[in-house]
Formats: structure tokens, C-alpha cells, sequence
């Protein structure tokens, strides 16, 4: 005889079976099949002729793609840098600071979150092209930075809008505390406040770098002619043909953004036992 | 000496012997008043209370001694010295906050060693310092624990060891037994004027309930509205109140409304209308105006059960049928070791009073929906003018 169901033990009937079943497929199956056909050899990427590494050689042998890919590192870890100041500075002034317009701040913060991207883009090239244009004799890594900047601008309200949540669970006591026992207003931030709005930059941070490191539709628009991002080359690559070397690239950025949210977690959770 | 002069001297007299000196003291969000023009001063070695309802201005107070909050007017002088330059984190006062602010992500050696790390203690002199913190309230093996593997008493004896270690001149305590259980509390309270005697300095505690503050303290400030309505000792508080405010707050307390009809060098009488026919005799002046409104006030245990007789029970050295009233028992409340009777005088008036349970055989005197007289002596009613 099967068990009896609990009232909230959906999870045990078919049909919600069924549902989770279709979700993850419909998530999950393209991903997976990209990352088979990355190893088919076969040129035109239809049906199964075996297994091979030759478009991984082919890959790492590119090198426009390979700068592609520093490019796009580079600019991912400025974004997420810069991104993470501004952005927890952002955090930090609409939680403890009470001012005339502080809503219309806070409504100009959260902008770029809903403006959709190809205005963002647009308006960046027209901002880089005519009121401040931007360079490109620059040496590297300086000629990425209108890209890093356009990627700032759409990354900084995410980091705000998490470390805001995580600060508005913050007992100002502790803070207060600190100033008690003799710290000043920097040690205090640096000792209290600081380690309690960890967590969020380490999210905030994850969700920056692979905003940004994904990015296309802004990066198309910002980027002169002489750099190009990862996101943007597998996009060229695609004009042309369907061919496995986008599997390939495509995979290695679904690994990359894998190995990282691991390292996250790991970090996290050794910080978590670093109390115990 | 003209009379400023010597208000002046006054001054000038308590605060040198005063560690703790509130000028004039007022603090004010655009209309709202916090603190009202307070002025106090507190002996060293003293545990003060500063006890009030919520929203009478006693945190606030705390908390502008600490440097957290700036005084719209007035001077603070710690030790003699004038703190108004002085930020919070070079005042030789600390604090334990009512949420205790234990750090979470630091150990409890941590958290104790913390302002003296600040300070620049070396490391040596630091562990032994933060050892005997945690010694003195008995959390010295629990050093390596993390805030989160503490109960609540616990972590309250953190947050007390954190500021004690500093050595501190005062240590000012905000609420420090409200979020204990209430026998926790009890034994809390006990342990801090412990603490208190051992470590000799001065604690200021804020805190809403009468008990603890009668319980602990030397000498209580009852504050109302932002101002000081009473400052003594808890028994002049509690059997010398000076006004309907502090009698109310402090303990319960049974009042009548009444007018003064005689004022005597040695003695006075009060009309209460909810106690006609008898009148309120007290064996000592009110001086206070003839004819003008007054409020007696007496406590529960003041008040004697009589069973019911024809007659009005006699009080000694009173007039025959005064401090006396008739009346229904309407409800017992048998608590062990006393139990309160409330009383519906003839007029509806409900009254508490308290009577010990000396024998084993004592709460079966009186039982409900009896008729009894109710009596008081001339020394038990306050009268009130205010």
C-alpha cells in the first residue's frame, strides 16, 4: 500500500512530478545537447558522426577568439570591481542617510535595471561617439574602457540592490557598539559593518562578473572596432555557420561560469565554517 | 552671597564629588521632546536607575551620556570633564546595549578582546585582561565559542565582560534584563549588583520595570514626559511618592480623588466622594490650599480585611469611621505567599488589596462574594497634590 500524501507533500504527485520533469528538460536539454554536438565530428552539426576534441584544439588555436576571451575577462573583472564600490557606496548611502530626493536616487539607481538593453546600448554609443568619445589608440586594457564602463552602469544596481536587502538586516547596535568600545567611524565599518555585508558583495560580485561577461547587446554597440568580446566573436562566428567550434566556445563559457559560482560557494561555506 | 552665588557653590560642590553631570540637559527632533531640561548628578560607585515608561526620554538620555546622540542643550561632565567635543569612542563610558550588539562573526574572546585591540593593548596584557573579563562573569571557558552557540544569558554576559574589560568609570546598561525569561531575570539581577560590588564602579541602568530598578538599584530617577518626575532612593519612591505619576508607576497603588477639607499643623481630612460617608484621616499637615483638589494614595498591603460587622472596624489613633470603607469581594487571586483581594465598593469603585498568607490556613479567611470592611492607619495614605 503506498503511503498516505501530507496536505503540503505536492512533490509527491505525478502531476507535479511531471511539471518539474518538463521545467528542467525544456531548461536544461539545449544546454546539454550543445555541449554533445561540441564534441561531434562533423562539420555541419546535424546528426552524430562521432567523438572528437579537434574543435577545443581548433579553439585554443584561435587567436582572435582567445583575445576575445581575455577581453572579456578583463573587462568582467573591472566591471565587477568598480561595480562592487559603487555599488555598495550606493547601498550604503540609501540605508543610513535620510535626504531631500532620496527616492528620485533611489529610482535613478534602479533605472538601468529596467531601461531595455538596446536603448542602454544606443544610448552608450551615442555617448561615447559624441559627447565623450572615446579614444581607441589607447593601449590595452585602457581601450576596453568605454565597455567597462557602459558594464558598470548595468551592473552596479544589482550589487546595490543586494547588499541593500543584506544591510536592511542589520542591527545598528553592533555599529554603535564598535564606536563604544573605542573604534572610529572607519574601524567600525571595517569591523562590523563590513564582515555583515559580506555575503552580499560575494553575491552581488558573482552576479556582476557573469552580467557582464555575457553581455552582448551593450557591448555590441560600445565597442570600437578594433576590440572585440567573447559574446560579441561567437556571435560573428554564428553569422557564417552553425558550426561545432560555437559549441565548443559556448561550452567553455558555461564551464567557466560553473567553475566560478563553485569557487563562490566553497568560499562562502569555508567563511561559514571559519565561525564554527 | 547673593542667592545665585550660592546656587552657583551648590553646583559647583556636587559636581566634584559627581562622576556623571547632566546640565540642563534637553533633546528635541524638530516638535518631538525627548529630554526636557534635565539636570542630575551621579555619585561614583552609585547603581543608578533610570526608570520610566517607554518613550519617557530615559534611553535617549543613556545614550546622549554614551556620545550617540547629540543634546539639543546642555553639558555633560564625565569625571569633571565637559564631553560636548568628546565622540563616543574616547568617552570612559561603556555600554551594554539592549540587544546586547554581540559581534557574529568575531568569537567571544573577540568580541571581549575588540576595544582593546583598538586601543593598542599588547597582545599579552590583552588575553590576560579578556580572560579575567570572561572569569568575572563566569564565561571563562567558553572563549572560543561563537555567538551563535550562546543562549541569550550568555551573550548578555559577553556583551557585560566587552565593556567591563575597557575598565570603564561607568558602565551604562540599556534595558539589560528585558529580553531574559523571568527567572533568568531574577537571578540577572541579583548577579549584576554583584558585578556592581566587586567591580566597584558606577552602572546607570534604563529600564521600564519598577522591580528591577527597587531591586537593584541605590537611587532611581523616575522619569515622565522627557523630564525627572522623582529621583530618591526606591523606598522614598515607593512609600514617599510625590506625585500621582510616581505612585501609579511604582508598585500598585489604590487612589481617590478628593478635596481637602481641614489642614492642621498635626493633622488633615480628605472628602473623597468615592469613599462617603467616611472621610480620610491623615495624623499630619498636607499644607496644602483648604478646599482644593487632592488625590490619596494607598498601597494594597496598607490595607486591612475586617469580616462584616454593623460597625466600622476602629483604626487606632483615628477619628471612629474614618479610613474606612465597605465592600463586596469580587475576585481572589491566590499567589502563595500573598493574595489579592479586589474589593467593589458601594459606589462600584474597585479596589486592590494584598494580605500575606502567614499560615498554611490563611487564604480561607475571606472568600469570594463576602461583605467585608476594608481599614487603613492615618500613617498608610500619601496625599497628593499633583
Amino acid at each position: 500500500m503506498a503511503l498516505r500524501r501530507a496536505p503540503l507533500e505536492y512533490n509527491r504527485t505525478w502531476q507535479m512530478r511531471a511539471w518539474l520533469f518538463g521545467v528542467f528538460f525544456f531548461l536544461y536539454a539545449p544546454l546539454v545537447a550543445l555541449i554533445v554536438f561540441s564534441f561531434n565530428d562533423s562539420k555541419r552539426n546535424i546528426v552524430w558522426r562521432g567523438f572528437t576534441l579537434n574543435y577545443y584544439h581548433k579553439l585554443f588555436n584561435d587567436q582572435v577568439l582567445m583575445i576575445a576571451f581575455a577581453n572579456s575577462l578583463t573587462i568582467a573583472f573591472f566591471a565587477t570591481i568598480i561595480s562592487l564600490a559603487i555599488g555598495a557606496l550606493a547601498a550604503i548611502l540609501l540605508w543610513r542617510y535620510r535626504f531631500t530626493g532620496k527616492t528620485a536616487v533611489e529610482g535613478a539607481f534602479t533605472l538601468p535595471l529596467v531601461v531595455p538593453e538596446i536603448c542602454m546600448g544606443v544610448s552608450m554609443l551615442l555617448f561615447f561617439t559624441r559627447v565623450i568619445p572615446w579614444p581607441n589608440y589607447l593601449m590595452w586594457p585602457l581601450s576596453l574602457g568605454s565597455i567597462i564602463i557602459a558594464h558598470v552602469s548595468f551592473c552596479f544596481p544589482f550589487v546595490a540592490l543586494v547588499v541593500g536587502a543584506r544591510l536592511a538586516g542589520f542591527n545598528k547596535e553592533q555599529e554603535e557598539a564598535a564606536r563604544d568600545l573605542g573604534a572610529n567611524d572607519w574601524q567600525a565599518f571595517r569591523d562590523v559593518l563590513l564582515p555583515h555585508m559580506r555575503p552580499a558583495l560575494i553575491a552581488g560580485g558573482l552576479l556582476a562578473f557573469t552580467l557582464s561577461l555575457d553581455d552582448f547587446v551593450i557591448t555590441f554597440f560600445t565597442s570600437g572596432p578594433d576590440t572585440i568580446t567573447f559574446p560579441v566573436k561567437v556571435y560573428s562566428m554564428l553569422r557564417f555557420s552553425v558550426n561545432p567550434e560555437v559549441n565548443a566556445a559556448s561550452t567553455m563559457l558555461i564551464l567557466l561560469t560553473i567553475v566560478l559560482m563553485i569557487v563562490m560557494m566553497v568560499m562562502q561555506s569555508r567563511a561559514q565554517k571559519g565561525k564554527g | 552671597m547673593n542667592a545665585v552665588d550660592q546656587t552657583l557653590a551648590k553646583d559647583a560642590e556636587a559636581t566634584a564629588k559627581s562622576i556623571i553631570s547632566f546640565r540642563n540637559i534637553s533633546k528635541r527632533w524638530g516638535s518631538t521632546v525627548g529630554v526636557d531640561n534635565v539636570s542630575l548628578d551621579i555619585m561614583p560607585g552609585e547603581f543608578f536607575a533610570l526608570l520610566g515608561p517607554s518613550g519617557c526620554g530615559k534611553t535617549t538620555l543613556l545614550r546622549i551620556l554614551a556620545g550617540l546622540e547629540v543634546p539639543t542643550e546642555g553639558r555633560i561632565l564625565i569625571d569633571g570633564q565637559d564631553m560636548a567635543e568628546i565622540p563616543p569612542n574616547r568617552r570612559a563610558v561603556n555600554m551594554v546595549f539592549q540587544s546586547y550588539a554581540v559581534f557574529p562573526h568575531m568569537t567571544v574572546a573577540d568580541n571581549v578582546a575588540y576595544g582593546l585591540k583598538i586601543e593598542g593593548v599588547p597582545q599579552p596584557e590583552r588575553d590576560r585582561r579578556v580572560q579575567e573579563a570572561l572569569d568575572l562573569v563566569q564565561l571563562g571557558q567558553l572563549g572560543a565559542r561563537m555567538p551563535d552557540q550562546l543562549s541569550g544569558g550568555q551573550r548578555q554576559r559577553v556583551a557585560l565582560a566587552r565593556a567591563l574589560v575597557k575598565k570603564p568609570k561607568v558602565l551604562l546598561l540599556d534595558e539589560p534584563l528585558s529580553a531574559l525569561d523571568a527567572k533568568l531575570r531574577e537571578a540577572m539581577r541579583f548577579e549584576l549588583s554583584q558585578l556592581q560590588q566587586k567591580v566597584g564602579i558606577t552602572f546607570i541602568m534604563v529600564t521600564h520595570d519598577q522591580t528591577e530598578a527597587l531591586a537593584i538599584a541605590c537611587r532611581v530617577a523616575v522619569m515622565n514626559k522627557g523630564s525627572i518626575a522623582q529621583l530618591g532612593t526606591p523606598s522614598d519612591l515607593y512609600e514617599f511618592p510625590a506625585s500621582r505619576f510616581v505612585a501609579d508607576f511604582i508598585g500598585s497603588v489604590n487612589m481617590f480623588e478628593g478635596t481637602l477639607i481641614d489642614d492642621k499643623p498635626d493633622e488633615a481630612l480628605v472628602a473623597c466622594p468615592e469613599l462617603e460617608p467616611h472621610r480620610v484621616y491623615v495624623p499630619h499637615a498636607v499644607l496644602g490650599k483648604e478646599a482644593s483638589s487632592v488625590w490619596v494614595a494607598i498601597r494594597p498591603e496598607k490595607m486591612t480585611l475586617h469580616k462584616d460587622a454593623d460597625t466600622p472596624p476602629s483604626v487606632p489613633e483615628c477619628p471612629a469611621a474614618h479610613n474606612v470603607a465597605k465592600g463586596e469581594i469580587k475576585d481572589i487571586s491566590y499567589l502563595g505567599d500573598i493574595s489579592i483581594y479586589h474589593i467593589v465598593l458601594a459606589n462600584g469603585r474597585l479596589i486592590r488589596i494584598s494580605r500575606p498568607n502567614r499560615s498554611r490556613f490563611d487564604q480561607d479567611d475571606f472568600s469570594e462574594g463576602e461583605t467585608v470592611w476594608v481599614s487603613w492607619d492615618g500613617s498608610s495614605p500619601v496625599v497628593l497634590q499633583s
